[in-house]
């Protein structure tokens, strides 16, 4: 017995001389991510990186789980008064945070803590998506935007040209050849309500929601069910009926029917281009098009999605100092460059993709210069800038679920956007009276 | 009945506090505090709090779709429950003969039973799913129908009622096997000798003398089919097409943990809550009576 224990004090006396904790004082900053697989190693990456840079600070990455577990687990741990210092937030949550005062501006930190950021540096349609009067509340970080993938293979079994179709006409013509050329999905979409209809509107200057999409005021109503909204929409529910157009389910899950090879056209995430190569690969080849476009209205920009860094209130000011060093040490050019090219996110800054045609990356991915491009050509517009609804995640179900209505032909183009607006006022309104 | 006695006067409270403890922590405080968010308009972050009266529950029965949700949620857990209970006990009057092999098939019988309703939903998927599921592979050989169930509503409802159905079955067989093997074999003897054939034993004996099982098992799998089949919910459906799949416990929980919408989500778990307290002092009021013991 004495033995056990002098040989357990003894284990004890070694582990804590040895623990790098106690071996150097490095103030910890927790960092509460949604990343999984590939991106949540890259993740690890750049903490252990920026924790070899230097020796005054440990970012611990965390994976909290999806987007909706991991602000869940921020709004937990804030309420608990034991918040992360960053957590990272999904796009349809901007307006939750700037509203709930618990948030510690980004660039009002920078600047507390003597770091520049050159915030003019950020590509245009990310810092209009997320500042507010000209200012970053949060940090830019995993940003996305859609683009057109299309089959090769399908393509030339259908005897079509090797090019990705640019108008929704040419999107029809080419879903109908496909599917009657044996294609088991002529065209599909993954996250339906981000890519067919908040995309859709902006990329052709549409208003989506009233107070210029929430960005002079509260928004309280969807204006999706104009002309436009309704021409998507019926265009879509004959291409389901006719059967050109297959629906395959809500967030990413149609993203499994073009991995392995079904669908001939198909919208998604400019950063899906990762998981693409990895299931397409041996199996079929593809190629990427910017988003389809309807003749008729006017030029505008597709939107972007993805998340940001967020900084709790609730720490303590050396803690802070360490938020401020890494956001510098990410947003450099150099970081930027290498998560952009590895993820197949946007780079969301002017220099880092500059820096990315410099060292000859695009032409040797050219698949992910396309969302590039597409955005570089955008116009942004109030319309266009971005949509910043409160509870956007209830808005969002709302209008799938009107969508699959739409799709199965339960409901009109026309009633089931009139529904999808009548449910989503309420789901403002609620939001607007919170906040009043 | 034995009255115990304890020599010392405070053991036996010192002995049923732990589970005190634990049934008001967990059960009556979170349900206490339900009760209380859901007559507040509730910011996220905790910042704001805004009595709001009933306005909450106002907005729940105002709303078709909730209503519509309701009707979903009981034509699935009645499904769910009857199909199910029938289906384990016919399978276990089957297991209860007497064969080779035996124990062996009432152990496989039992593994679903081991899977959180989540995996049981993946699982199903993979037969069921409109691309890469077997099942509608299978049929289009047979058939052209399309059974992609993100956009018929019945194809989705089936397949999670299958689901749930398949992932109770295990836990329904062994209290019925259990119950089975309680009947006194003389008693079905007896009544084999005064000419009853198997289908009378089963309806004149057997099935009265399951009853407090039939009725245990009954109470438990609406409960469970009105709370633990979220997971599956969230994993196949979502709630889709439309709303179809969309019960109460998956409803609220969106709206809630997703929409962060608290109070409206808290005024859900009230008026679930009330209809599984009620649907339960339902089966003891009427149900039971009908139960031998």
């Amino acid at each position: 017995m004495k033995a056990l224990l002098a040989r357990t004090v003894a284990l004890l006396a070694v582990a804590v001389l040895v623990s790098p904790s106690a071996a150097l004082a490095r103030t910890d900053i927790q960092w509460w991510h949604a990343m999984t697989a590939v991106l949540g190693e890259r993740i690890n990456e750049i903490a252990a990186k920026f924790n070899a840079s230097q020796n005054d600070y440990e970012v611990k990455a965390v994976y909290k789980g999806s987007y909706p577990d991991t602000l869940n687990a921020a709004i937990a741990a804030y309420r608990a008064k034991q918040p992360p210092h960053i957590v990272q937030v999904y796009e349809v949550g901007t307006q939750t945070m700037l509203s709930s005062g618990a948030v510690y501006p980004v660039f009002q930190l920078v600047k507390d803590h003597g770091v520049t950021i050159d915030w003019n540096d950020v590509i245009p349609p990310v810092k209009s998506y997320y500042a507010s009067g000209g200012n970053l509340s949060s940090m830019a970080f995993n940003s996305s935007t859609p683009v057109l993938f299309y089959n090769k293979d399908l393509f030339k079994k259908a005897g079509l040209p090797d090019r990705a179709p640019t108008t929704w006409d040419e999107v029809e013509a080419a879903a109908r050849k496909l599917v009657a050329s044996g294609a088991r999905c002529g065209f599909s979409a993954a996250w339906p309500s981000w890519t067919l209809m908040e995309n859709m509107h902006a990329l052709h200057d549409q208003p989506f929601a009233d107070h210029a999409n929430g960005f002079d005021g509260l928004a309280t109503t969807l204006k999706i069910n104009g002309p436009f909204g309704v021409k998507m929409m019926e265009l879509l529910q004959r291409g389901a009926k006719e059967g050109w157009f297959t629906y395959n389910g809500r967030l990413n899950k149609a993203e499994a029917n073009m991995g392995n090879g079904e669908c001939g056209v198909f919208l998604s995430s400019s950063a899906y281009i990762g998981n693409l190569t990895r299931a397409s690969e041996g199996k079929f080849t593809w190629a990427t098009g910017p988003l389809p476009r309807m003749g008729g209205f006017p030029q505008g920009s597709s939107i972007i999605g993805g998340a940001t860094l967020w900084v709790l209130k609730g720490a303590k000011p050396e803690e802070y100092r360490g938020v401020a060093q890494f956001f510098r040490y990410l947003a450099s050019t150099e970081n930027q460059a290498w998560w952009a090219g590895v993820t197949g996110y946007l780079p969301i800054s002017n220099s880092a993709v500059k820096a990315m045609e410099a060292s000859g990356h695009f032409q040797k991915n050219p698949q992910q210069r396309t969302a590039i491009t597409q955005m570089q050509l955008g116009k942004v517009t109030p319309n266009s800038q971005g949509i910043r609804l409160g509870n956007f995640p209830s808005v969002r179900d709302a209008i799938e679920e009107q969508m699959e209505n739409i799709f199965s032909g339960k409901k009109t183009a026309k009633q089931g956007l009139d529904d999808a607006v009548a449910k989503s006022s309420d789901i403002l309104k609620e939001f607007a009276a919170l906040y009043k | 009945m034995k009255r115990s006695v304890f020599p010392n006067r405070w053991l036996p409270y010192l002995l049923v506090g732990p589970q005190v403890i634990i049934t008001l922590v967990f059960f009556f405080w979170p349900a206490f505090e339900s009760l209380r968010l859901s007559l507040y308009r509730a910011s996220p972050f905790g910042d704001r709090l805004i009595y709001v009266g009933l306005t909450n529950f106002e907005r729940l029965f105002r709303d078709d779709a909730y209503l519509r949700s309701v009707i979903t949620s009981f034509v699935f857990s009645f499904v769910v429950t009857f199909a199910g209970l029938a289906l384990a006990l016919l399978l276990a009057s089957m297991a209860n003969a007497r064969i080779r092999g035996l124990a062996v098939y009432r152990s496989l019988l039992l593994w679903p039973y081991g899977i959180a309703p989540a995996i049981a939903g993946i699982i199903w998927l993979f037969v069921f799913h409109p691309s890469y599921g077997i099942l509608p592979w299978l049929l289009s050989f047979v058939t052209a129908y399309q059974f992609n169930w993100f956009l018929k509503g019945w194809v989705a409802m089936a397949l999670i009622i299958v689901a749930a159905i398949w992932k109770q079955f295990g836990y329904n067989l062994a209290f019925y096997l259990a119950g089975l093997q309680a009947i006194e074999s003389s008693v079905l003897e007896a009544a084999s000798v005064d000419g009853a054939g198997p289908i009378r034993r089963f309806f004149a004996i057997t099935f009265p003398l399951l009853s407090p099982v039939t009725f245990f098992l009954f109470t438990l799998n609406m409960t469970f089919s009105f709370f633990d089949t979220f997971g599956l919910v969230h994993a196949v459906t979502q709630g889709g097409p439309g709303d179809a799949t969309s019960i109460l416990v998956y409803r609220a929980w969106r709206d809630g943990f997703e929409g962060l919408q608290l109070g409206y989500s808290a005024a859900q778990s009230v008026v679930l809550m009330a209809l599984v307290i009620m649907l339960t002092a339902f089966q003891f009021r009427f149900a039971e009576k009908k139960v031998t013991y």
